[in-house]
């Protein structure tokens, strides 16, 4: 009994696994069980059951309700295809000035808003495309075809890659300083020569205007949310979900609401984007010592006043941290946007692993790769750099680099000019390299991979058969043996004794969402094939984390290498290991492996960072050896900074795992694969994207509520 | 005693949501532990005072004590939940927004503990900023903000950012910021605790020679009572929200209103703080030759007086004698007095 009393905590664990071991024995697998029920509302079968709620009829296997719990949200995807369908089609019709056949005509309201949204949306780029590659559908849309035919002059002849390339230079060179500028020409340079310059233009045009609106959202919404609590309590549960939810799912809806192309994919970006501005201006405004904003009240500023010119350059830097995520957000989405039909490097990818031609695959990963890094060290430069003071300087330093820029201009102007006489036949390489005309290595890689697949073949093939016979599939099989109430039981457990009533009645509904939904089976692969990642990425990353610690020097390398790696959209990842382990379960485990170990690793060297330098020191005096130092001090300290990692690794797990089912896969990915090209899929899309959305909830509810605790209790903050 | 300039009648600042209900219905007499049970923090309890034209007055307080939320009650950026506070007649509480704009851009100025310059401007444009806030255009609000740079000793530094100036330098910019407007009113939130005690010192001894030239009305917070007693014409000295006492700090210093009054006296050094007016005896009894004025600090004369065997007349700026005083007052009142006034 004393034991009981000295460890409480500890029974009480072991009091659940055991009723949840005990319930798990208790309750058979049903002998009509087979793997995934398939898609029940699509198949008729006599075995079937079925139920109607709110007039939609659904289809479902039934089993033992301890078994697995009947799917009693099975209506909701097929509601929201219908309410979608509805609004788009039917709801509010209204008479319409089309300027085409110049006459009225009656549409739906949702539907001519969605069309002008998108005809709008579809200006805006075609603006930044042609003034980076030429074009006419800007100035026809000024004007008309027949004024392009009497005057072909009008045509935006686009800027030659010089230019453009000299522009990056030059603003990295203002942002950062000479490395950056360097860093700048040469990816261009790359770019250009490798003949990769029309998609990643096209890339960039995408990101210039899915950027600039999305900042322009968030930091409103942002605003809204510091001055009103209503806005922010509004605001935080869909900001929480939207950050668990993986990018792939959104574009489903986004696919019903706004069609095919690029206008679709900048709309969906931005409702990716907004939260996490939404977030760091938040973080920002919040963070402004209450003194400054007493001084400039004092001062007499008016609300209006105080927002603008005290409030939001106080909070700058915050805030354009927030547009370096923004940035982001919008160049990994334009790469998996390519699913949906947005042209750019992401739909050269894209038709590359399709074919599987991983040479062509890698040179557009590294495009991709080089440009994310560029755009990444460009726009944290800009949040870095101090405002200096220039009123003293004459107008040659003011101006140096604009200048520079129109001396950088009339050159590429001039030598595209030139190039057009020296290239008289075929094309001129100074003005642009066309696509796929340039240098091209893929031959080469492909040749290598063939060798690699030649000589190691062998050995991948044995590795590959060992990893899925021995361990994945009895995994696998452990997680569909789970009874859905033992699960049930588990979690909200967990829940409880983490986070006491509260954090078991959100985890609860979480997990019933899922458990009701028609997808429980597809969702516990998805945790499995999470898990197994999430636990490797892990170990390698703690240890990798805590060995590179023990050195200044490598601790910053490592942290380094870190940021470069998580620049890469994820969907990059997928082909080298494509080029190793083909099409298999196995490479998308290690491509979620190699993505969840960054931010365990991060997470690591910066936990260990954290502890206090004093604590150091009193450690070293009492006398330990580094061991006991690392055991004693800094990893119960770093602990709950190791376990928010944990929470990313999660997260970072799950999105690889649902990007993966590219490669094919049988979790809720696959679905929402299959919903992209389903034209009733907005609905299941939507659904499967929540239900993955709230598996990473899960972890995260638990996991911060854990973390708050333990930081209370160790009084750190 | 010439016209108030800030009035407060009687007011309150209790935190937490029901506060005004609650305040009501304990008319008039709070208590600090029935509000907290009932999730209510009393932050200021029934402050009445008056400052006058060109008055300093020095609210002293401990951490927690209400000190900087009466001083921003005044202010009024937080509302009071009772009572009433004139600003030269007008009623503050029952000012719009747009009067309250227009009263601080033009009668107030408050100088905060951390400064709280705007990082992204230069010490001339922090100091030009509450200028521009009003309208006025850019070169006479650089070209009046320049005055005041050189008012508080920065030339040569206008052009430097926040982030490259020493704690005093940017106590200085805050300063002259909040004189930038020419205001009545002086607001001074503990305006040098976050420095080192050298450059405090240094500040005090600046802000006493601005004041001297100034002469606006203050209101300058401190949780240092030596501060306090250097600076202030008046002193009000808080605890848990309220006033325990309000008066000079010769005063203060002599009689003690309260228990807790006293322990701040105690440590005093008299002769540092009292005149020889607070010490002397009205009465005129045989002196010497020697005369002292009533206005000296005892310290400064202590010296003088000691080498005298017989009492020391006091006379006025008038050269009026006054009173007297003996040397054994002196002795009494440097050595002795803490026991003997206790």
């Amino acid at each position: 009994m004393d034991i009981i009393k000295k460890y409480p905590k500890v029974f009480q664990w072991l009091f659940l696994l055991a009723v949840f071991f005990a319930l798990c024995f208790a309750i058979d697998v049903p002998e009509t069980y087979k793997f995934i029920r398939g898609q029940a509302e699509f198949v008729k079968d006599p075995n079937q059951s079925t139920f109607v709620f709110l007039g939609k009829e659904v289809r479902y296997y039934a089993f033992d309700v301890f078994w697995r719990l009947p799917p009693l949200l099975g209506w909701l995807p097929i509601w929201i295809n219908d309410s979608l369908f509805f609004l788009m089609n039917e709801w509010m019709p209204m008479e319409f000035w089309n300027e085409d056949t110049q006459e009225f005509k009656t549409r739906p309201l949702l539907l001519q808003i969605s069309r002008n949204l998108t005809a709008f949306m579809t200006f805006l780029i075609e603006l930044i495309r042609e003034i980076l590659l030429g074009g006419l559908e800007t100035i026809v849309a000024f004007t008309s075809w027949d004024f392009i035919d009497a005057y072909p002059w009008a045509e935006l002849p686009g800027l030659p890659w010089t230019i453009v390339a000299a522009g990056f230079a030059i603003l990295s060179y203002k942002l950062s300083g000479k490395g950056l500028a360097i860093f700048a020409g040469l990816t261009m340079v790359y770019i250009s020569i490798f003949g990769q310059w029309k998609p990643s233009m096209q890339t960039l045009s995408f990101i210039l205007v899915a950027a600039p609106l999305s900042f322009a959202f968030g930091l409103g919404l942002g605003i809204a949310a510091f001055k009103s609590k209503r806005v922010e309590k509004a605001l935080y549960p869909i900001l929480l979900v939207m950050q668990t939810m993986p990018q792939y799912a959104v574009l489903v809806p986004a696919l019903v609401l706004f069609g095919v192309g690029d206008h679709a994919a900048v709309i969906i970006t931005m409702v990716v984007a907004v939260p996490p501005m939404i977030l760091l201006t938040l973080l920002g405004l919040r963070a402004i010592p209450p003194e400054v904003i007493e001084a400039g009240r004092m001062s007499g500023c008016t609300n209006w006043q105080l927002m603008f010119k005290v409030l939001i350059p106080t909070a700058r830097r915050d805030i354009l941290i927030g547009v370096n995520q923004v940035i982001m957000v919008c160049f990994s989405m334009a790469v998996i946007s390519a699913f949906i039909g947005a042209k750019g490097l992401g739909f050269n990818l894209l038709l590359a692993l399709n074919q599987l031609n991983i040479g062509l695959a890698l040179e557009a990963g590294l495009c991709i790769s080089l440009i994310a890094i560029l755009l990444d060290k460009m726009s944290l430069a800009w949040a870095n750099k101090q405002i200096d003071y220039f009123g003293n300087l004459t107008f040659y330093q003011r101006n140096k680099n604009l200048i520079f820029f129109g001396g950088a201009f009339i050159i590429g102007i001039l030598l595209a000019y030139a190039g057009s006489f020296y290239f008289k036949e075929g094309f001129n390489y100074l003005f642009e390299v066309p696509h796929n005309k340039g240098i091209s290595t893929a031959d080469f890689w492909n040749k290598g991979v063939d060798w690699i697949f030649e000589t190691f073949f062998v050995y991948i093939k044995a590795f590959n058969t060992w990893l899925i016979q021995d361990v994945l599939q009895p995994m696998r099989a452990l997680y569909l043996r789970m009874p859905a109430v033992a699960t049930l039981v588990l979690v909200v457990g967990a829940g409880y004794l983490i986070g006491g009533i509260r954090s078991a009645l959100v985890v609860c509904a979480l997990t019933l969402f899922i458990a009701l939904s028609p997808w429980w089976d597809r969702a516990l692969v998805t945790t499995y094939m999470a898990t197994f990642g999430v636990i490797i990425s892990c170990i390698i990353g703690f240890t990798v984390g805590t060995l590179c610690f023990q050195n200044k020097n490598s601790a910053k390398f490592m942290l380094g290498v870190c940021d470069i790696f998580q620049t890469f959209p994820s969907f990059v990842y997928l082909i080298p290991v494509m080029m190793l382990f083909g099409i298999t379960d196995t490479s998308v485990l290690i491509a979620v492996i190699v993505y969840a170990t960054i931010p365990a690793t991060r997470y690591t060297i910066e936990g260990l960072r954290s502890v206090p330098a004093g604590l150091h020191d009193a450690a070293t005096m009492s006398g330990v050896n580094k061991f006991q130092r690392l055991t004693k001090i800094e990893f119960p300290l770093a602990f709950p900074h190791m376990m928010l990692g944990l929470n990313q690794t999660i997260v970072f797990a799950l999105f690889m795992v649902i990007i993966g089912a590219f490669i094919g896969t049988e979790d809720l990915g696959q679905y929402i694969l299959k919903a992209l090209s389903d034209k009733n899929g907005a609905g299941i899309g939507l659904t499967l994207g929540i239900c993955v959305a709230f598996i990473g909830l899960i972890f995260d509810n638990l996991i911060r509520t854990y973390v708050g605790k333990r930081k209370k209790h160790l009084g750190i903050d | 005693m010439s016209e108030a300039v800030i009035k407060c009648e009687n007011v309150y600042k209790i935190f937490g949501t029901n506060a005004q209900k609650m305040l009501q219905e304990a008319n008039g007499n709070v208590d600090a532990k029935t509000f907290q049970e009932n999730g209510c923090i009393v932050g200021v309890n029934d402050a009445s005072f008056e400052v006058s034209k060109g008055e300093m007055l020095v609210v002293m307080g401990l951490s927690g004590s209400g000190k900087s939320t009466l001083l921003r009650c005044i202010s009024r950026l937080t509302d009071a939940t009772g009572g009433k506070i004139f600003i030269e007649g007008q009623d503050l509480l029952k000012l719009n927004n747009k009067e309250l704009i227009n009263l601080r851009r033009n009668k107030m100025g408050m100088v905060f503990q951390s400064f709280a310059l705007l990082p992204h401007k230069t010490v001339v444009e922090n100091i030009a900023f509450p200028l521009q806030i009003k309208g006025i255009k850019t070169e006479d609000s650089i070209s009046k903000a320049m005055d005041m740079v050189k008012l508080v000793g920065l030339d040569g530094r206008e052009n430097y950012f926040p982030r490259e100036l020493s704690g005093g330098q940017q106590q200085r910019v805050g300063i002259a910021r909040s004189l930038a407007v020419e205001p009545d009113i002086w607001f001074l939130d503990e305006p040098f605790s976050a420095l080192d005690p050298l450059i405090r010192k240094e500040m005090q001894d600046e802000f006493l020679r601005l004041q001297e030239k100034l002469q606006k009305t203050i209101m300058f917070i401190t949780h240092d009572f030596d501060e306090a007693l250097k600076l202030a014409d008046r002193i009000a000295i808080m605890k848990d929200g309220i006033i325990e006492q309000l008066d000079t700090p010769a005063n203060i210093v002599l009689n003690p209103a309260t228990e807790y009054v006293k322990k701040f006296t105690e440590e005093v050094p008299r002769e540092k703080v009292l005149t020889i007016e607070d010490v002397m005896d009205k009465t005129n009894s045989e002196s010497s030759d020697l005369k002292v004025l009533k206005d000296e600090i005892i310290e400064n004369v202590a010296e003088k007086i000691l080498t005298q065997e017989k009492s020391v007349s006091v006379i006025d700026q008038d050269n009026k004698i006054v009173g007297s005083i003996n040397p054994s007052k002196i002795i009494q009142t440097v050595f002795g007095g803490r026991k003997s006034n206790s």
